[in-house]
């Protein structure tokens, strides 16, 4: 066995996503937050826009869900393992850097379409119709590594105190939602918002997910799916070299 | 022996700070290495950086043939760490940390599972195996993780502080267990302050002082070192005097203490043997003789001291 085989190492990658699950995603106040925050901003919106389409809402819906779920406690298991001293005995254990963030992300990545099929659910259950099932599953499985990635990129920054990480979070998470034609469609943005919703993630996922649901985007479809894996490639490839870089000033 | 630790002017800086100033020095295999040093000497730093926690700035350190920095899931493999804080997951049980150990060095599970249980057994915590160590008191916790760094049978094992501020009891299973493992040929790089722990434990010790290595030696040639005159304490079972024992062969002075003769000499060995023959010649018994060397405080103090800047 050569432990430094990649095959070893996603192995190992693995072993971290069942000790991320068990310890910080199986809790009851994750798993709330997780369902609850989606839900009440959804019906914050749906109150006051009573004239947009049910898809529109639903499509938000899901794609709120998870990008929160995804980015939920990614951020701040870097921040919580240093302060318990835990990551010094991962960084002396025979696993990569960019294992232990795999492991990570692939744990955020599972929350996140678990909690995210909930809401699925809720939208097939209110009547909407299932156009494109295939493309939804793609587009939920693309965005939850993109969201995984951009969740461990917000923990970059080498502190271990998670208030810290926790406030950068929210400072870029909700800004994001609020640019991604999730309240606002994007055939009604002006060109600067729709300048800055190219450059969410979140924006061609969620017009995938409308395209699952009505047949229609605003984007082409494949330029929604080429655009979520390019952002997935970067990040992940961004988050894993940054990692590495920071990870010996958290000891 | 094979050298199964192998550092050449390992140099760690934070900031202005140089924390470890190019030190060098090797483990053989089977060895107890002890390394010692006074709060803030670098110790931590150079464990730290033997055991790929963080990287060094400049030098190497190969573990068993491999450069920690370039490859450190290799090197990892081969040894276990058990560092001075607990931290194992609270969260987890006892068998759920051992079992995350044993897929993080890619043990098949069953085997995982009957080393698992044996070192539990061996340590006196099979029975709370199944509760959260959150609940576990400090010498359990410090158990445990001895555990969780021998699960894959490490050629090779670090400990920084095993003992400190643990009760006699887990201290002596600790120690005892050390020992078994030393014999059974695991190589152990011990970091410790306790220096009756490395008196006994160690076959040698490094001495680290502001970031430099000030001695290497087995521990009794270290206390030997520090003294050019030996003390030396003798009684027989009837009065001697003073004289006669000063004009023996490798003796430079005696005084009394009470019923017994404190000699001084250059050479400890010459200076008995010249005690057994006068005794032997005048026929006096000796009645206690002992050799009052330096204890390894003393060696320590003195090192660390001379090099103070």
């Amino acid at each position: 066995m050569n432990p430094a085989e990649l095959s070893e190492q996603v192995r190992r990658a693995w072993a971290i996503t069942k000790k991320d699950i068990r310890i910080y995603y199986l809790k009851g106040p994750v798993l709330i937050f997780g369902v609850f925050m989606p839900v009440f901003l959804f019906l914050a919106f749906l109150m006051g826009s009573r004239q947009l389409p049910l898809a529109f809402l639903v499509s938000g819906l899901i794609g709120m869900t998870l990008f929160f779920t995804a980015t939920a406690v990614s951020p701040a298991i870097f921040p919580w393992e240093g302060s318990a001293k835990t990551l010094e005995r991962l960084a002396s254990c025979p696993i990569t850097t960019e294992a232990i963030v795999l492991g990570d992300m692939i744990a955020s990545l599972l929350f996140g379409i678990g909690i995210t099929m909930v809401t699925v659910i809720i939208g097939l259950s209110l009547g909407l119709p299932m156009l494109h099932g295939i493309i939804l599953i793609v587009a939920i499985f693309l965005a939850a590594c993109c969201f995984s990635a951009i969740g461990m990129l917000l923990a970059v920054p080498p502190t271990n105190v998670p208030s810290n990480i926790m406030m950068l979070s929210s400072l870029l998470k909700f800004p994001l939602v609020f640019i991604s034609g999730i309240f606002v469609p994007l055939e009604q943005m002006p060109f600067w918002g729709l300048v800055l919703a190219g450059c969410s993630p979140l924006t061609y996922f969620t017009d995938l997910v409308r395209y699952s649901f009505t047949g229609v985007c605003y984007f082409p479809m494949l330029a929604d799916i080429a655009a979520l894996v390019i952002f997935t490639v970067v990040f992940t490839a961004g988050t894993m070299y940054l990692h590495k870089r920071t990870m010996p000033k958290r000891m | 022996m094979a050298k199964v630790i192998e550092v050449n002017n390992l140099t760690k800086t934070f900031g202005k700070t140089i924390a470890v100033d190019h030190i060098s020095f090797f483990v053989k295999e089977g060895e107890i290495f002890g390394f010692l040093g006074p709060n803030g000497a670098g110790k931590t730093t150079t464990t730290r950086m033997l055991t790929g926690v963080i990287p060094p700035d400049s030098g190497t350190a190969i573990i068993h043939g491999y450069d920690i920095r370039y490859d450190p899931v290799q090197a990892k493999q081969g040894f276990g760490v058990v560092p001075e804080t607990s931290n194992a997951y609270t969260d987890l049980t006892a068998w759920q940390n051992l079992m995350l150990m044993g897929e993080l060095y890619g043990l098949p599970r069953n085997g995982a599972a009957k080393r698992a249980s044996d070192l539990l057994g061996t340590l006196g915590l099979l029975e709370r195996r199944d509760q959260k160590v959150q609940a576990y008191s400090k010498g359990m916790k410090q158990r445990l993780i001895l555990a969780m760094a021998l699960l894959h049978e490490p050629g090779l094992l670090f400990l920084d502080e095993p003992t400190s501020g643990l009760d006699v009891q887990s201290t002596r299973m600790i120690l005892s267990l050390l020992r078994d493992l030393n014999r059974s040929g695991t190589t152990i790089f011990l970091t410790t302050h306790n220096m009756e722990e490395a008196n006994r434990l160690c076959h040698r010790v490094g001495i680290i002082r502001s970031g430099t290595i000030v001695a290497i030696d087995a521990p009794e040639k270290l206390k030997a070192a520090i003294d050019r005159v030996h003390r030396i304490e003798v009684s027989f079972d009837r009065e001697i005097s003073g004289d006669a024992l000063t004009k023996l062969a490798g003796i430079i002075g005696s005084s009394r203490i009470g019923d017994k003769w404190q000699i001084t000499a250059e050479d400890r060995d010459t200076a008995i043997r010249s005690l057994v023959t006068f005794s032997q010649q005048n026929r006096v018994t000796i009645v206690t003789l002992n050799t009052l060397a330096p204890s390894l405080d003393d060696a320590f103090l003195r090192l660390t001291q001379e090099a103070e800047p």
